[in-house]
């Protein structure tokens, strides 16, 4: 087999794959590592004529989210696109490569006091992953997600075209906000090559009051109180013991400056008072506490479920989801905004009668959660549950302009071609 | 369809109270905010249900008409002038707040609803809508929308993009879509995302979900005197650089200040050639410590006087001032043109004085109100329209301003939007491939471009070029394939 892509003149940017490349089970033929924008426009282009489906993987941490992928001829991978390139400390802003780590960026603009304010719990994940995922954590609730802190994109299309939309500056509304079309989209339109950033003081002090709860019932009315009341939470958190058992622990997250953290504790262990058991943690329980906050459910789950509801309908989403599911896990939610993950065992994939039997619960539970205004998707699984198992569940009635939009971005469907949405 | 068959058929649709035809009436739209451009649209029609809108659009898509949106008509682009062979879609009559639901913090609208009048519906609960655009009292969600509205205070809490959760689209065949909703990350692209800012280019919002948020512990305001905008910028620079991040801040130069005191005479220190109003909002305790840091901070730069609303009242005369400034320079000059630009902030000083020299250049006067905190210029340039050449001189000065932002990183315009007005410096800040990629979007929305034709784009793209035969790859074109 020919190592090399047809037309592409430097035949060292692609190499064959191993048999490590593969994505949902399907080995790619050729894997491309570019370092530069122009170098990643030429695989792109080069692939685009030689009729090769590309996936674009960062450092792979979310690459269980969505359909398995019809095709993977090549992968490109980000990490060599790993600099950031500008750090306006003044301006709090930052422009990275796609492939450096979230992790990285934030070291490079910790010095400043500042940081990009997304937490998300996949380790080693990149910033062009966070933000072709939409991936989030706890303090979306303060900060929002990816698609409001970033202010620019540079992005490769499938045919190699390379271009820009946004810029550096936070407030700018010259032309159609393409950085927040690419947010979540999978790899589907094309590379996400760069990406400029809003930066956020970096809060001094933090403190952290927990309720033990007991009944979904009372975990709605205590992050309604919350929500109602003045305080501003950096994030409110839940993770339930037993994942559909009875009980579990609410985590409200306070940041700022030490007065202001210090009187909101304060005045929220009252107000949680009110509702249950609630106690402001010590210094060493609050280290503890941040240190765990927003971890997935279970690393080891087999598989991975995101269901996402209005806040106040996080109580019955969790009665929806406790009856039904197959084999063991655990669940955590960023209660505030209402987000849940489920870590599960799941069911054994050799086992055909397992695998529909969890299609069925997950369809169910997918009404129950719709009545809600609710979804469910699925983040990681095995190939044999996902061909069973629609990863999104119904697109609903916007999927055919999101076809037409993937139509024009990328007409010959060269991009993760089956992993998104209504099979776009 | 000739005119008339259309006329009759938005009369059937909406009855004869909806549609205006008559050309004496029709002129009432032929403007927006930006009175320069004027274009008498062929037919009005103002809907009062997403129904209604989806079949005037229908019938403008069968008949192969343009249409152009238009809300309070309060736009500083042009974003909503009329074509004249097209119909006006005005949606001021669909002003219901079609649900307020403050357990999940939203409230859903039609997109007539005056942006105030959301937070008003919900004060008495203890919520308001963030976004607060100076025409606030009198611009509607659907124009907001259209605009990704900002206004002073979006430097915390961000602009309509991070306030609008779902959207009901008329696309512009006529299809109706719902793009998001109440619950956070909807599979799919993010559509909101897109549509929010795109100058109703993409289809009609007819109805809009937008978050509310908890109306602040405590609110404390301050406005500093300096001698000049160097030091007031300087003390804008101290304050985000110690870690704060306040609700607002805003800076008037000494002709803005003039002119804002002849309207509404907020006592402004004598002599002072800048001041800043900086407010900060959130939970007591830290905002009355943040409240003291930043007292010193201005003190530090250079402030000669501070003055401390001591309450609401104070605090809305502050602010009073601050937006009737545009309104006001009508006091002070026959004519003016607003521009809007934006810097990073760092360049504040220097793009200042950039300004100031490109004005002396031309003979006129430069009149700064500006969102300073996030570096968004808004130079009032002022002009005589009956003197011989100041027009022309005025809007090179006010072209020349924006090269500068360019220059800086900038863009063309923080919040008002390009819309007709600043189309043809699209090109300015973007390349010819970054303007293509963008009309993907369009394409995909609008592939035959009838929704609110010839804004945003200085020359739309024709849909059906895709896919058809490969592109020259841009490296290639650019002639850098050699270069390798």
């Amino acid at each position: 087999m020919a190592a090399t892509l047809e037309g592409l003149e430097r035949g060292d940017l692609v190499r064959p794959a191993t048999g490590a490349d593969t994505v949902d089970g399907i080995p790619a033929e050729l894997v491309a590592e570019p370092a530069s924008v122009e170098e990643a426009s030429r695989v792109l282009a080069a692939a685009s004529r030689a009729g090769k489906k590309v996936v674009v993987v960062g450092n792979g941490s979310k690459l269980g989210l969505g359909n398995p992928p019809e095709r993977v001829d090549l992968i490109l991978r980000t990490r060599r696109l790993d600099r950031v390139l500008e750090h306006a400390a003044g301006d709090l802003v930052v422009k990275v490569e796609a492939g450096a780590r979230l992790a990285d960026l934030q070291a490079a603009v910790a010095p400043a006091g500042q940081w990009l304010a997304l937490d998300p719990p996949e380790p080693g994940a990149t910033v062009g992953g966070v933000v072709a995922a939409n991936a989030s954590g706890p303090r979306r609730l303060r900060y929002g997600t990816v698609r409001d802190l970033i202010i620019g994109i540079t992005v490769v299309l499938a045919d190699g075209t390379v271009a820009r939309a946004g810029g550096k500056v936070v407030k700018n509304v010259a032309g159609y906000d393409l950085s927040k079309l690419f947010c979540g989209s999978l790899g589907t339109l094309g590379l996400i090559a760069e990406a400029t950033f809003r930066l956020h003081p970096r809060p001094a002090a933090a403190a952290v009051v927990t309720l033990q709860v007991k009944r979904p019932e009372q975990l709605g009315e205590a992050v309604r109180q919350v929500l109602r009341s003045t305080l501003v939470p950096s994030a409110i958190e839940l993770t339930w013991h037993d994942p559909f058992g009875p009980s579990g622990v609410l985590t409200v997250v306070i940041e700022g400056i030490r007065p202001g953290v210090e009187a909101q504790a304060a005045a929220a262990a009252e107000l949680l008072g009110e509702v249950g058991e609630a106690e402001v943690l010590g210094p060493g329980g609050t280290e503890a506490a941040l240190s765990q906050l927003g971890a997935l459910p279970s690393e080891k789950a087999e598989v991975g479920i995101k269901v996402a509801v209005p806040p106040a309908e996080l109580p019955g989403a969790l009665t929806d989801l406790a009856t039904g599911w197959l084999g063991h896990g655990r669940l955590a939610a960023h209660a505030g905004t209402g987000v849940l993950r489920v870590g599960l065992s799941g069911p054994n994939p050799g086992d055909p009668e397992q695998v529909e039997a969890f299609a069925g619960v997950v369809a169910k539970a997918r009404a129950a959660l719709a009545a809600r205004q609710g979804t469910l998707v699925l983040t990681e699984a095995p190939p044999a549950v996902k061909r069973a198992v629609d990863a999104w569940g119904p697109p609903g009635d916007a999927v055919e302009l999101m076809r037409r939009v993937k139509r024009q971005f990328d007409p010959d469907r060269q991009m993760s071609p089956g992993r998104f949405v209504g099979g776009i | 369809m000739d005119r008339d068959a259309l006329i009759q058929r938005f009369t059937d649709v909406v009855g004869a109270h909806g549609v205006i035809s008559e050309r004496n009436q029709l002129r009432t739209y032929e403007c927006d905010g930006l009175a320069n451009f004027r274009v008498v649209p062929s037919v009005v029609v103002l809907p009062e249900t997403s129904e209604q809108v989806r079949s005037v659009v229908a019938a403008c898509h069968q008949a192969g008409v343009p249409f152009v949106a238009r809300g309070s008509g309060t736009g500083l682009s042009g974003g909503a002038l009329p074509v004249s062979d097209g119909v006006l879609v005005v949606l001021s009559r669909m002003r219901a707040i079609v649900e307020v639901d403050l357990d999940n913090q939203r409230a859903v609208v039609e997109p007539g609803v005056l942006n105030l009048q959301v937070s008003k519906a919900v004060a008495a609960d203890g919520f308001y809508y963030a976004p607060d655009p100076s025409s606030q009292q009198v611009c509607s969600i659907g124009g907001n929308v259209a605009e990704n509205s900002g206004g002073a205070h979006c430097l915390k809490y961000g602009f309509t993009t991070n306030h609008v959760s779902g959207l009901e689209v008329v696309l512009p065949d006529g299809e109706l879509v719902h793009l998001g909703g109440k619950a956070p990350d909807p599979p799919g692209y993010d559509l909101v995302g897109a549509f929010v800012g795109s100058e109703g280019t993409l289809g009609i919002a007819t109805r809009i979900t937008l978050r509310l948020l908890r109306k602040p512990e405590a609110v404390r305001t301050l406005m500093a005197a300096f001698e000049g905008t160097d030091h007031a910028g300087d003390a804008v620079s101290r304050i985000i650089a110690a870690g704060i991040v306040p609700a607002a801040i805003e800076m008037m130069d000494a002709l803005a200040m003039e002119a804002a005191e002849a309207a509404v005479h907020v006592h402004y220190p004598e002599g002072a050639g800048a001041v800043l109003i900086v407010e900060l909002d959130g939970p007591a305790a830290e905002v009355e410590h943040q409240f003291a840091e930043v007292e010193r901070l201005c003190q530090e730069a250079g402030s000669t006087t501070i003055q401390i609303a001591a309450d609401d009242e104070q605090r809305a005369l502050f602010w009073k001032g601050r937006k009737s400034a545009f309104a006001a320079v009508g006091r002070i000059s026959p004519d003016y043109y607003v521009q809007d630009g934006v810097i990073p902030r760092t360049a504040l000083p220097e793009v200042l004085r950039r300004i100031a020299e490109l004005a002396g250049e031309r003979g006129l006067r430069v009149a700064n109100v500006f969102h300073a905190g996030d570096g968004n210029l808004h130079p009032l340039v002022l002009y005589d329209g009956d003197v011989e050449g100041q027009e022309e001189r005025a809007e090179e000065l006010a072209a020349e301003i924006l090269y500068a932002c360019l220059e800086h990183g900038g863009s063309i315009t923080g919040e008002h939007g390009v819309g007709f007005d600043k189309k043809q410096y699209m090109p300015k800040q973007f390349g010819a491939d970054d303007l293509q990629v963008m009309q993907l979007l369009r394409c995909a929305f609008d592939p035959e471009g009838r929704c609110n034709p010839g804004k945003v784009f200085p020359t739309p793209r024709l849909c059906g070029e895709v896919p058809g035969p490969r592109r020259v790859h841009p490296v290639e074109a650019a002639g850098l394939a050699e270069v390798f």
